[in-house]
């Protein structure tokens, strides 16, 4: 007699709503203005995350509007100009959504480099919008002051592929 | 096939490219909200009603985060305050010797500054109303750097209100709700704040760009600044009062000359929004074309009675000219006649006299020139004083009137 199995349902609500839910309070809470022996908490692009990890898990329409209401709530908590981070965060999903064959299968190394090159990529987008918008040039250090707490996040990345990747062949 | 059979279930669409879709539309919409998002000409922006409805929400959010964080600020301040109270009470005293010093001559300066005022007749800057405000939420980052403070348009707040903390500047009102308002810091990238440099009153523009020290932009003069000056608002544009103080020069790693802020000495908390209006509110540019001024070119014909006045005020004014340069004219040949017979003048000089002395008061009567500088190289005695005033009424520096 064979036991009963318990089967978990994995669907848009585990691996798209709960991580941005969590991406949004992790934003306001380090938005806290908290100052301590001079220092103050680091501000990363968390969504950053998600935009690396949906598409290498499985394309859906639904994690992109999620991601693109993300970025849009990054502008308007942060009081970047409207469109910014969705067009970074958006720029990121269509592209590793083009390049998810090339990734499939890769980890490691592989897989931390491209979550590198993203994350310039949609820095150095937003580098150029605002650098043309404000008609003055960010400070380069401040510009890595965010990058490096956005790329210390990779290993949430990694951990939401492993966890929620089915490898099922239908989606490659 | 009817709906209650279901027939959207064996429906396949390909996830790739349907996600593909919404990605390329995600990314054009993105575009169009960039490029519909300006800033209006009072600092705020044209998506302020989105803007507002997020921030009207996460002000009390960030109220709720922040309270442990005063909390324990405030133990560790009682703490730190019984274990430190004898050596602070040193530090204290101290600096009380020292401030007293500057107590009696800060109180004696005011008095003489009082007085240059009252002589000078200046208008000084009206008092500019605060409002107290709480720091609950902050962006940090490289492209936007703001504070959400928890007053509103309730307390009086507008947008281009300047907020200050018990160090100097600290930024800008850009947008205000009714309960909260949006502070973009002097270290913004966007901002841009008319400022002075104390010791040569020099000017600049310091302009953020998303790091701690913002740079100084578009200084006046050459040497104008060196390191250690101090920098204040320059009230230039009107949008902020004069005189407020922001930070110390200092030469940055880019070589660019950067202001170390003020307002980086300690947490910016709490803070003061000043209710200052910039004064390019108070004017209403098309009140200044209005009819008072426009009615100066279309000003009626005067009334016959009107014109007969005007004509004789003229007639009399032209008449006293001439009656004026009459006398002047005589008071010079009275000079020189008196000039002629002096026996100690040479024959080379008395023959230059009454040349010298013609020439005033035939060419130009109502000259501003004295006669008696006139007549004075030529070595001899000068006309009678009264005929000098007479002659040049209108100088204000003649020998005469000093």
């Amino acid at each position: 007699m064979r036991r009963p199995v318990a089967v978990r349902v994995v669907g848009p609500l585990q691996w798209v709503v709960y991580p941005s839910l969590a991406a949004v309070a992790a934003t306001v809470i380090l938005g806290t203005p908290i100052q301590l022996f001079g220092l103050r908490l680091p501000e990363p692009v968390v969504p950053m995350v998600l935009a690396f990890s949906w598409p290498l898990i499985r394309p859906s329409m639904v994690a992109a509007v999620v991601l693109f209401a993300l970025g849009l709530f990054l502008d308007l908590f942060w009081n970047a100009p409207l469109g910014l981070w969705p067009l970074c965060l958006m720029a990121v999903y269509g592209v590793l959504l083009l390049s998810r064959n090339l990734l499939a299968g890769h980890e490691g190394l592989i897989r931390l480099g491209w979550y590198v090159a993203c994350t310039l990529g949609a820095f150095g987008l937003a580098y150029v919008i605002v650098t043309v918008r404000a008609g003055n040039a960010p400070s380069l250090y401040a510009v890595f002051g965010q990058i490096a707490p956005t790329l210390l996040l990779y290993p949430l990345a990694n951990w939401m592929i492993e966890r929620f990747d089915d490898g099922d062949i239908r989606f490659r | 096939m009817a709906f209650r059979d279901g027939p959207f279930e064996n429906l396949k669409v390909p996830l790739a490219w349907t996600a593909a879709v919404v990605a390329v539309v995600g990314v054009v919409g993105a575009g169009v909200l960039l490029m519909t998002d300006r800033k209006t000409p009072e600092g705020g922006s044209s998506v302020q009603g989105v803007r507002g409805g997020v921030e009207a929400v996460a002000g009390p959010v960030g109220g709720v985060l922040s309270a442990p964080v005063r909390w324990a600020g405030s133990v560790g301040d009682a703490v730190g305050g019984y274990f430190f109270a004898v050596s602070e009470n040193r530090k204290l005293k101290a600096e009380v010797a020292e401030l007293k010093a500057w107590k009696a001559e800060a109180v004696a300066l005011k008095n003489v500054n009082a007085r240059y005022e009252a002589l000078l007749g200046l208008r000084l800057d009206p008092p500019v109303p605060t409002v107290a405000a709480r720091a609950v939420l902050e962006s940090r980052g490289p492209f936007s750097r703001s504070k959400l403070l928890d007053v509103g348009a309730a307390r009086g707040v507008h947008v281009g209100n300047p907020v200050v903390d018990e160090n100097g500047l600290v930024g800008r009102v850009t947008g205000v709700t009714g309960g909260v308002s949006r502070m973009v810091l002097l270290t913004d990238v966007a901002s841009r704040t008319p400022v002075l440099i104390e010791r040569t009153d020099a000017r600049a523009v310091l302009t953020g760009d998303g790091s701690n020290s913002p740079r100084l932009d578009f200084i006046r003069g050459v040497g104008a600044l060196k390191a250690g000056d101090r920098v204040l608002s320059s009230g230039d544009g009107g949008g902020l009062p004069r005189g407020l103080p922001v930070g110390v020069v200092a030469k940055g790693m880019d070589g660019a000359w950067r202001v170390k802020l003020f307002s980086d000495r300690g947490a910016v908390d709490y803070v003061r929004v000043l209710l200052f209006q910039n004064f390019a509110q108070l004017v209403d540019p098309n009140a200044l074309n209005a009819p008072p001024l426009a009615g100066l070119n279309t000003a009626p014909e005067p009334t016959a009675q009107q014109a007969a006045a005007i004509g004789d005020a003229a007639a009399r004014r032209q008449a006293q000219a001439q009656a004026q340069a009459e006398r002047a004219r005589a008071a010079a040949a009275a000079a020189a006649a008196t000039a002629a017979p002096n026996p100690t003048s040479s024959p080379a000089a008395g023959g230059a006299t009454p040349a010298a002395t013609q020439r005033p008061t035939t060419a130009r009567p109502a000259s501003p020139r004295p006669s008696s500088t006139q007549a004075a190289p030529s070595g001899q005695t000068p006309p009678p004083q009264a005929a000098a005033p007479q002659a040049t009424a209108p100088g204000p520096t003649t020998e005469g009137q000093r």
